[in-house]
């Protein structure tokens, strides 16, 4: 063999390491992505033909991805991307609607029709339904959901969020603290009514 | 030092006080307020329990084909030995 061959044995063996190391740190952080795609779209079998999509492309594209940088924010990016070009922002327009209602909202409701007692965390566990807080976030407009999503569900900082979504910073937080409130307004109509 | 700044000002740090995204004097006036009222105190824990519980209602853990199927695209890829 070569100098030139051996090299180049070298090289294809250490690219075979490195995807190999790539796929499996991916694939480790599938349920972690599954959780978040799940809350994205409307079913089951939509989130796992997401997640599908997303690591088939990831596994294509995986040289594209420089190790040591946060890969589940790089999945979710790719994830979302593909969430969009799937046609679901049909809902373009979020509603601009103000919303009157402060964040204390859910917690007044419930205090006024309990009283202050069911603010404790038993209490509140008890009230709200696990179908109830599903429902509420289905609820949401695209925009803002997709920000609570990332960031209460997916656990992610306002940065990495902003990186997914291609959105700056002071959007991520304007969103998610609109996004919140929404849902709180929502739960409160659902687990209130 | 502590200046008590209302209930209503604790509303509007509250999220980002949760997010742990406040500046130190921030922080500062949000603990102040916290500990001298109930009224907030209360909304604060009621908030905390609603995004713990929200996390844990609203994840569903990856169906257990799919990891199968995600596995088996590994193999398909274009660059695999």
């Amino acid at each position: 063999m070569s100098e030139a061959e051996a090299a180049d044995a070298r090289r294809i063996a250490t690219e075979a390491r490195d995807r190999v190391r790539f796929e499996e740190e991916a694939l480790e952080l599938a349920d972690q992505v599954y959780r978040v795609a799940r809350r994205l779209v409307g079913t089951r079998e939509e989130a796992e033909e997401l997640v599908q999509e997303t690591y088939a492309r990831a596994f294509r594209s995986w040289r594209s991805y420089t190790h040591g940088t946060n890969m589940r924010a790089w999945l979710l990016r790719i994830l979302t991307n593909l969430n969009v070009d799937r046609g679901r922002r049909i809902q373009r327009s979020p509603d601009v609607q103000p919303l009157e209602e402060g964040d204390y909202y859910l917690a007044n409701k419930v205090a006024a029709a309990e009283g202050e007692q069911a603010l404790e965390q038993e209490r509140v566990v008890e009230r709200l339904s696990q179908h109830g807080v599903v429902d509420a976030l289905s609820g949401i407009p695209h925009d803002f959901r997709d920000v609570v999503v990332l960031v209460d569900i997916g656990d992610f900082s306002y940065a990495d969020a902003a990186q997914i979504l291609d959105i700056p910073i002071g959007t991520v937080m304007s969103r998610l603290h609109r996004g919140r409130r929404l849902l709180k307004q929502k739960l409160a109509e659902e687990t209130l009514a | 030092m502590s200046f008590d700044v209302g209930c209503e000002k604790c509303e509007e740090l509250l999220q980002g006080y949760l997010d742990r995204d406040l500046a130190p004097t921030e922080v500062a006036v949000a603990e102040g307020h916290l500990n001298s009222c109930d009224y907030c105190r209360r909304r604060y824990r009621f908030e905390e329990t609603l995004r713990r519980y929200i996390r844990t209602t609203a994840s569903e853990r990856i169906p257990p084909g799919l990891m199968q199927k995600l596995a088996e695209l590994r193999e398909q890829s274009p660059y695999a030995t």
